[in-house]
């Protein structure tokens, strides 16, 4: 079951200097809204509906944050790695 | 004075435009949506409420697709902050909440919205880095969107103001300003803001009386109410007797003809008995200014601050539009010569499509004007490309702003060489060859100025920042505001010594802050050897006047004498000796002096 479960979250490290700010949410919510079942994000104990640009900021998530994408469908990986991919390249950011 | 009318209330403030207006108060509440009412929806309506929060939803939707539309093509890229608008109009969590919050509560969709982002506030309020926390702000600004739609015509907006009122707030941000229809606003009252402040800035430039520093006139006062503002004095007067009002239209009269007496001298050349000429020019914001500058006897623009221009539109403004309205301040004001400031975007001039939309703890020292150009090469090169297509039209010069170093000088010679060079790749006209100078307004630029004085055609002080920087107190802060001196030896030594090294490399130098413009510091500025001064166009015929009646032999050994004086208290008691005869003819003669209570 642990094994299962890891399979369908990965864990990033929020790099981008201003953190998960509204347009970086954005793109996030942007990205989600092709996922065939909830995709959700967490960080420590809170956990976000990513579809909702709002409820991805009321994590609370500044640069350095580690956070894990959760999806419920295995066959939603490709937003999986979109996501993770989205936040390594610093939302698109200069710095 | 007896009151007769025990409705009669006094306000104390602080002057920061003079004059006097009698009229009725409009409240601008910046909450204006607070106020909203909750009512109960009948079970068969539920459905058309959904429905109208829905329409306005997509009302909102459209406004800002449209914002992104009318932003040049080049710069589309920038509107993105909008596109996240967008995307916050459908986000579950203010959309989905809100109809469900209707279906369940059976309430209005107004009171829905307003409760669903009562809520989300709550979540924001407890966040720790304070970068986020406020963005809250982009959600905020989406429902306040959403609910001018839902309240239709009612919704708060300075531009539509359609009668002549004294306008009350509790402060008055550039943006709010320079959306207001000028022509119907009779006074300003702030519970805010202090003499220096932008609107009283903007209350002096358009020669309307204002208060400002009031602390409680939001609260004291409502719309409709007849008010008396006197900015001569910093006061206000609510529900006002018949006596007082007639009180104060005759004192109204009075400065109504003193200023007439004044202003129809204004043409005469303003030149010291012994022959030192000093040109006297305009301050303006916006391209319509021009006329009051000429009405005035203005001998020139000292300083266009153009920035106000992006302000008040939705997006930035195109090269055309730039170009047009720059070609036809020039042409107007022909021949005298026109000083154009490039972008000064700063702190309290946040443009609403900020592109970068940051966050800065301290944004007088943050990215602003020429950093800000320099950061954003495009923006700036569409300013600098119609700046030089106007230049072929009339007689017109450069300003820098905020140079606190020589590589910004340098980068701004190469920015306007290629921005020549792609108009002539166009085959547009223009003309490279116009005069460079920069603001001295850092206090780094003050002590370069020996270095930088050959890389420029002139300097102009910018004393309002200048002191600001210098004396490390902000203007907007009323516990600190009352120490702002411009008489200060420190800042009087800068302007010595900024004049000096102007004087040696011969090159141009003014002052185009808020001293210009005050009659106190004329003779100092005039013993310095300022040649110019540019200052807020009702003040013109003041100052050319002071000019006239000054000798400049007598005013350069005054400066000399109170170059050597400690303290500000000193200088100003040497200034009221020496030329305050000069004064008291212009100063109202009133029952008392009530400069508001000390800050």
């Amino acid at each position: 079951m642990q094994n299962h479960v890891s399979k369908l979250s990965k864990q990033v490290y929020i790099v981008n200097a201003l953190g998960l700010h509204a347009r970086a949410a954005a793109q996030i919510a942007g990205i989600v809204q092709e996922s065939r079942s909830a995709v959700h994000i967490i960080n420590n104990d809170l956990k976000a509906d990513a579809s909702s640009i709002i409820d991805i900021l009321t994590l609370n998530s500044p640069q350095g944050t580690v956070l894990t994408f959760e999806i419920e469908n295995p066959s939603d990986h490709n937003i999986l790695d979109a996501l993770v991919t989205l936040v390594e390249n610093r939302f698109g950011e200069e710095n | 004075m007896n009151v007769s009318d025990t409705r009669e209330l006094k306000l104390y403030g602080i002057g920061a435009s003079d004059g006097i207006s009698i009229g009725q108060a409009y409240l601008v509440d910046k909450k204006g949506v607070d106020v909203i009412k909750r009512y109960v929806i009948q079970e068969r309506t539920l459905a058309n409420e959904i429905k109208r929060f829905k329409t306005a939803v997509s009302k909102s939707n459209n406004e800002l697709r449209a914002v992104i539309e009318a932003s040049p093509e080049e710069l589309r890229q920038h509107a993105n902050i909008y596109e996240t608008h967008i995307a916050l109009l459908k986000d579950k969590m203010l959309y989905g909440r809100t109809i469900a919050y209707i279906e369940k509560e059976r309430v209005n969709a107004e009171w829905a919205l307003k409760k669903v982002i009562a809520n989300i506030k709550l979540i924001f309020q407890n966040m720790d880095d304070s970068y986020l926390r406020e963005r809250i702000v982009d959600i905020e600004h989406v429902s306040e969107l959403i609910l001018r739609n839902l309240v239709g015509a009612k919704q708060e907006n300075l531009a539509d103001i359609d009668r002549r009122v004294i306008l009350v707030a509790d402060d008055l941000s550039p943006a709010d300003t320079s959306q207001i229809n000028l022509k119907k606003i009779m006074g300003f009252i702030t519970d805010g803001g202090s003499k220096t402040s932008h609107t009283g800035i903007i209350a002096r430039t358009l020669g309307i009386p204002a208060v400002m520093g009031l602390e409680t006139a939001t609260r004291m006062i409502n719309t409709e109410d007849i008010i008396i503002a006197d900015g001569t004095q910093g006061t206000v007067i609510v529900h006002p007797s018949e006596k007082t009002i007639l009180l104060y239209q005759e004192r109204q009269n009075r400065f109504e003809q003193r200023k007439a007496v004044i202003a129809r001298n204004c043409d005469i050349t303003a030149e010291t008995s012994d022959g030192f000429r000093v040109k006297v020019m305009g301050n303006i914001e916006l391209p319509e200014e021009v006329v009051a500058v000429r009405d005035h006897g203005g001998d020139g623009i000292g300083l266009y601050r153009t920035e106000f221009q992006y302000l008040r539109n939705h997006a930035f403004p195109g090269e055309a539009t730039l170009f047009n309205s720059y070609k036809d301040v020039v042409e107007k004001m022909y021949p005298n010569q026109v000083t154009f400031r490039t972008l000064d975007i700063n702190g309290d001039k946040v443009l609403r499509y900020h592109i970068d939309n940051y966050h800065e703890d301290n944004p007088a020292l943050g990215l602003r004007a020429i950093r800000y150009c320099l950061k954003h090469p495009n923006i700036f090169k569409i300013q600098l490309r119609a700046i030089l297509r106007a230049a072929a039209y009339g007689n017109l010069r450069i300003l820098i702003p905020m140079i606190s170093n020589c590589f910004e000088i340098k980068e701004t010679r190469r920015l306007l060489d290629e921005a020549a060079a792609s108009l002539a790749a166009d085959g547009l006209l223009y003309k490279r060859d116009i005069e460079v100078g920069i603001m001295i307004e850092v206090p780094a630029a003050v002590i370069m100025a020996d270095v930088m004085a050959p890389k420029v055609d002139f300097f102009s002080l910018g004393t309002n920042d200048l002191i600001q920087y210098t004396l490390a107190i902000d203007r907007g802060n009323r516990q600190v505001a009352h120490l702002f001196n411009p008489l200060h030896p420190a800042i009087v030594r800068m302007l010595k010594s900024t004049a000096d090294m102007a004087h040696k490399h011969n090159i141009g130098i003014f002052i185009c802050g808020e001293m210009a413009g005050d009659p106190l510091y004329t003779p100092l500025l005039v013993g310095l050897g300022i040649k110019e001064l540019s200052m807020n166009p009702f003040t013109i015929p003041i100052i050319k006047q002071t000019v006239r009646s000054l000798n400049f032999k007598e005013c350069q050994q005054f400066t000399h004498e109170i170059l050597q004086l400690a303290d500000a208290a000193e200088i100003a008691k040497r200034l009221q000796q020496n030329f305050g005869a000069m004064y008291y003819e212009e100063a109202d003669v009133c029952e008392e002096t009530v400069n508001g209570k000390t800050a």
